[in-house]
């Protein structure tokens, strides 16, 4: 019996790409032929839709810039309404390499959603200090909460079944972290199963990532009050389905 | 002091009003602000209402009073518009996200029709750069 077809979306978030946009659109039609590629281009002021759209990918033109959160909803909201079977989310940055993308999606056998992690065997991907705490710290959050051992729950490299997919349309918080923590949080409250799959990261290819002393601590502190939040909340939701 | 409360309140209704009937303020926010200068119109007038509330509630100076009120309410119409903002810029988000996705779907008809017209006469659809001139 012939499986029937399954239809993925590649979901590319990007904010003023335009020097990495490209040859990320170009590798994911490489690497994965069969898969639909959407540029969720996030208000960008430069020529990221454009050289989007000559790379072979459909390009969504945000009017503003509205955060990783709101691109990766849009990204979903369409692919809900296209009908696709799962998305993942594939950074513009090259950060992902678009060679694991078939093996993220495997995940989905397994559960819901899938991470792409950074720390899990594979690569040399490291940060250190205050950043490497929080990441430690959510990390083991989010194990207890999802009850699977996850190690990089900051990664964007993940996938979503169909189930998934309409979870994150109904609700995908566009606020600092909302992308990654709140959207797992609630994603586990609303009773679907994650797993994570090792993948190698890449450095950036153009840019440099915030690393200095002070950008961790503040993005520590963030962390906390957006996993807070999301913990409270998904308490407060729980409950309020069981009466 | 009595006047310019007085005077105070006035002024206010009088904004609050113009707004209103330039159409420039809703009425869910002019019903609060029309409380408030009502509530200080009555206080101007009748500044005894004041030193009664005081020894009722057992503050020891009216001003105290005065000025604790001032703070709670304007901490709460503070609170009120972060919270309205909020929704709004929700709401402002799902209507971009729908216009972004609708006008992805407009280019594509467009490419698509451009494509269907397209071999019938594109000589004529896409002139040089000056065959129609003279």
């Amino acid at each position: 019996m012939p499986t029937p077809p399954t239809r993925v979306l590649v979901i590319v978030p990007a904010w003023n790409e335009e020097a990495n946009v490209g040859a990320t659109v170009a590798e994911i039609r490489d690497s994965a032929p069969s898969f639909d590629v959407v540029v969720v281009d996030d208000g960008s002021t430069d020529a990221t839709a454009r050289i989007a759209g000559d790379a072979g990918a459909t390009v969504i033109s945000l009017p503003f810039n509205m955060g990783v959160g709101g691109a990766m909803r849009t990204g979903f909201v369409y692919a809900q309404r296209e009908g696709y079977d799962a998305a993942i989310q594939v950074d513009a940055d090259g950060q992902h390499d678009p060679k694991d993308i078939s093996r993220v999606l495997d995940g989905l056998a397994l559960a819901d959603i899938s991470i792409g992690a950074r720390f899990a065997e594979v690569g040399s991907y490291e940060v250190r200090g205050p950043r490497r705490w929080a990441m430690r710290f959510l990390a083991s959050v989010l194990s207890r909460v999802s009850k699977t051992r996850l190690t990089d729950v900051t990664s964007g490299f993940r996938a979503a079944n169909a189930r998934a997919i309409a979870q994150y349309v109904h609700y995908y918080p566009a606020e600092y972290l909302g992308d990654t923590i709140d959207s797992l949080v609630a994603a586990v409250h609303a009773g679907l199963t994650v797993t994570q799959v090792p993948v190698a990261m890449r450095p950036r290819q153009q840019g440099v990532p915030s690393q200095n002393p002070l950008g961790a601590t503040i993005y520590l502190g963030r962390s906390m009050f957006a996993l807070g939040l999301a913990l409270v909340r998904g308490a407060m939701m729980s409950r309020r389905s069981a009466h | 002091m009595v006047f310019f409360a007085f005077a105070l309140a006035i002024v206010l209704l009088a904004i609050v009003i113009t707004l209103l009937l330039r159409r420039q303020l809703s009425e869910k926010y002019a019903t609060l602000w029309l409380i408030i200068s009502v509530l200080v119109l009555i206080l101007a007038i009748f500044p005894g209402l004041l030193d009664g509330l005081t020894a009722v509630l057992g503050v020891q100076v009216p001003s105290n009073l005065l000025f604790s009120l001032a703070i709670v309410l304007l901490l709460g119409v503070g609170l009120h518009l972060s919270w309205e903002l909020s929704r709004a810029e929700d709401e402002l988000r799902r209507v971009a996200e729908e216009a972004a996705i609708a006008r992805s779907r407009i280019d594509r008809l467009e490419d698509r029709l451009r494509r269907l017209d397209g071999p019938t006469d594109s000589a004529d659809a896409e002139p040089g750069p000056d065959a129609d001139h003279d």
